[in-house]
């Protein structure tokens, strides 16, 4: 996987955080591409290319949030790592949850990893450049060439 | 504060050695332990025999390449066990083969990272390991 042709999700609902990950990556911009959808609902269809997501490129990396409307991030998990043709794309689950029943139900539904928001914005933005860094300049990605 | 405990799963003495001093310039205090084999790594998580004092890792660094029994069955095991599966598992190999890279993300991989050859790179790579999944991560509560 070469930096340059990776795409990334990003499934987050509010505004201000959508903002701030997309503001932040843009400074080392590590990757092609990135989607932005605000549910559970188009999560699902960005990935499953349904109604005006047909033409969706397939990421390499998912960044989920886990409260969502319409469809909870929870469920969003569990119905990627339980898809044949989706689970090998890595989820990063992004969240201001710190609960521990959140934490492990994500590992057991198989988050790659789960990562808690810092409220504080220097320790957010340095969070957010270790993500990018470490899952495109270190990760080997899946090729996502597979489902053709 | 108590260590995070982490398993190295790997046969190579100088891949050892190299991951030893990789992260013994860790910021975050951490124990490590050794397991040469498949065999060993799936003994030392259910703590059977020689190992019945071993701490649940937090972590595990895993080659895939292993004599008695291969990384990608340890992999498997590991994730198809409900008390282990949580723990995540960094598969840390010289394969660079697709199909490897497709496969254990299949089997639930949290990520796979290739070792380079080259000595500052592979040090690179341990501390990038290390500081992702030591200060950014959240691990699973005990």
């Amino acid at each position: 996987m070469n930096p340059d042709t990776a795409n990334m999700l990003l499934v987050e609902d509010n505004p201000g955080d959508v903002r701030l990950i997309v503001e932040t990556l843009e400074e080392n911009k590590l990757y092609n591409t990135l989607n932005v959808v605000s549910n559970g609902v188009e999560a699902l269809a960005y990935l499953r290319r349904e109604d005006r997501f047909a033409d969706a490129t397939r990421p390499d990396l998912i960044l989920l949030d886990l409260n969502l409307p319409r469809k909870d991030g929870r469920e969003v998990l569990a119905e990627i790592k339980r898809d044949e043709s989706l689970r090998q794309i890595p989820v990063v689950v992004l969240t201001t949850s710190s609960q521990p029943q959140d934490i492990l139900a994500c590992y057991d539904q198989h988050a790659n990893c789960y990562i808690t928001k810092p409220l504080d914005f220097d320790q957010f933005v340095r969070v957010m450049h270790s993500i990018e860094s470490f899952w495109f300049t270190i990760v080997k990605l899946p090729d996502g060439q597979q489902d053709g | 504060m108590r260590p995070v405990e982490i398993l190295l799963v790997e046969d190579n003495p100088g891949d050892v050695r190299l991951t030893i001093e990789g992260l013994q310039e860790a910021r975050v205090y951490n124990n490590l332990h050794v397991a040469q084999d498949g065999i060993e790594a799936l003994g030392f998580l259910h703590r059977e025999g020689l190992h019945s004092e071993a701490p649940r890792p937090d972590l595990i660094l895993l080659d895939l390449n292993l004599p008695r029994k291969d990384g990608r069955e340890v992999l498997a095991e590991i994730k198809a066990d409900v008390g282990l599966r949580r723990i995540p598992v960094i598969v840390l190999t010289t394969s660079q083969d697709e199909e490897d890279i497709l496969k254990t993300y299949d089997l639930h991989a949290n990520c796979y990272v290739t070792k380079p050859l080259d000595f500052e790179q592979f040090m690179h790579v341990v501390q990038s390991v290390e500081d992702f999944w030591l200060s950014v991560v959240t691990f699973p509560p005990e």
